[in-house]
């Protein structure tokens, strides 16, 4: 392949700027919540298992747990961290 | 048969008949979806699909791999080779491995391992690094833009897939998936139970967005970000970019038939692996059914959507079948539907409400 047919693809243009652009701190805001989020997801697995075993003890404990994280994601949601802006 | 090989020998070939079988069963069943999804979507817009390879057009996939396979491979000058390679391999590898924890049928699981759905939860959010991998491997700033965006979403809609999946654990108290499917005999699907039809929404919608598919393919639309990150793909990568779709549409399918329509429950008349394959087969047709009937979302609404709503109903639907299994009968029911519509109720006017910067064309007194 020639020098054209190796030129990345710009809507039939020669390329402005490098293509490493810098990317907005959105990204980084949304990757952050989505790892406490995970977690917070990873952790039900084992209680999803032994909540038959555990009852209402272990109902009232993962809903503590449950109801720090949605504190915290009211938190964001009232700052403006969930909004997507243009 | 175990007297007449040597140990080694037995286990060698009682892991690669699995293996091979999905190898060659998972992309010739991915390659007749695709011939399925352009004639279902066809017929929905009122013309014929593919018709002219073969009978109906049953050869069209077989077209379709001679093309990709001699296409030429490009790879932009400057770009990472290495990773430009390596993306499209790691993103059909997890794909594939999903089919080996799926029962289709009683005895027919590759890997009946007991955390099951932690496996495929895990495997599948691989491919989000994959995706990545291959926008910045491009050395295009269209692809990177889309990687980055597709790597948004798939992060996005993995929490509410992940909490949304562990309702049904709950109430098994088990993630094996044949144990899952034995918990539903006898007709007892989890579809039925208010958590169970609920979490089959929820799985359902956001098992759409994990696989790109519409009303959430954004990132790969053709009117939108050119072709995202698989811009600079061509031939058998952009093949094998195409592959993992499909693959991971069938694989979230399954799950959905495993975790809520009971799996290979069915009665006896046919074989328990075509009522795996029927449920699925349903699945799939719905799948495609949305493809070709709702218009797709805008990236502010898809990021929204799931963490404003997606996220707090599934942890409704947790606490509402945490409710159903201590309340057996009428008032359990009613509890766990209660707070999951009112979660949801609460969430999206909450999120729906008119804000004056963009544009809601939907409230006319704006």
């Amino acid at each position: 392949p020639g020098p054209t047919k190796g030129e990345p693809y710009e809507c039939g243009m020669e390329t402005i700027g490098d293509a490493w652009v810098q990317f907005r701190i959105q990204y980084y805001v949304f990757a952050i919540l989505f790892v406490v989020f995970d977690v917070e997801a990873l952790f039900l697995f084992p209680w999803a298992v032994i909540f038959k075993q555990a009852g209402i003890a272990g109902l009232v404990a993962m809903g503590v747990f449950l109801g720090v994280l949605g504190l915290g994601l009211i938190y964001a949601w009232q700052e403006g961290a969930l909004e997507w802006e243009d | 048969m175990g007297r007449l090989m040597p140990g080694w020998l037995l286990t060698l070939v009682q892991l690669a008949i699995p293996m091979v079988l999905i190898l060659v069963l998972a992309p010739v069943g991915m390659m007749y979806l695709t011939w399925l999804e352009r004639k279902v979507i066809a017929r929905i817009q009122d013309r014929f699909g593919p018709n002219r390879v073969g009978p109906y057009g049953l050869l069209q996939p077989v077209a379709d791999g001679i093309k990709m396979l001699t296409k030429e491979d490009l790879v932009p000058e400057g770009a990472d080779r290495f990773c430009h390679l390596l993306a499209p391999i790691l993103i059909v590898v997890p794909a594939l491995v999903l089919f080996t924890v799926l029962p289709f049928g009683r005895n027919l699981v590759a890997a009946p391992l007991a955390t099951g759905l932690l496996f495929f939860v895990a495997v599948g959010a691989t491919e989000t690094l994959a995706i990545f991998m291959a926008g910045w491997g491009s050395r295009n700033k269209f692809s990177l833009l889309g990687a980055v965006r597709t790597a948004a979403q798939l992060i996005a809609y993995e929490v509410p897939l992940v909490i949304s999946l562990a309702v049904v654990p709950m109430i098994v108290g088990s993630l094996n998936l044949v144990e899952i499917v034995r918990a539903q005999e006898g007709f007892q699907w989890f579809l039925f139970t208010p958590w169970g039809f609920f979490g089959f929404l929820l799985v359902m919608v956001a098992g759409l967005a994990e696989v790109n598919r519409t009303p959430f393919d954004l990132p790969e639309a053709e009117s939108e970000i050119v072709a995202g990150f698989h811009t600079e793909y061509s031939g058998m990568k952009f093949a094998l970019f195409y592959m993992a779709e499909f693959l991971s549409a069938l694989a979230i399918s399954a799950l959905l038939a495993v975790l809520f329509l009971g799996g290979w429950d069915g009665p006896g008349l046919l074989p328990d692996w075509i009522w795996m394959g029927a449920k699925t087969f349903l699945m799939i047709f719905a799948m495609i059914w949305i493809r070709g009937t709702w218009p797709r979302f805008r990236i502010d609404q898809l990021m929204g959507f799931a963490w404003k709503v997606l996220l707090p109903v599934s942890l409704a639907n947790l606490f509402g079948a945490a409710l159903w299994s201590l309340w057996p009968g009428f008032g359990g029911n009613l509890a766990s539907l209660g707070l999951v519509g009112a979660v949801f109720l609460g969430t999206t006017h909450l999120w729906l409400r008119p804000r004056p910067h963009l544009p809601t064309h939907w409230v006319e007194n704006c």
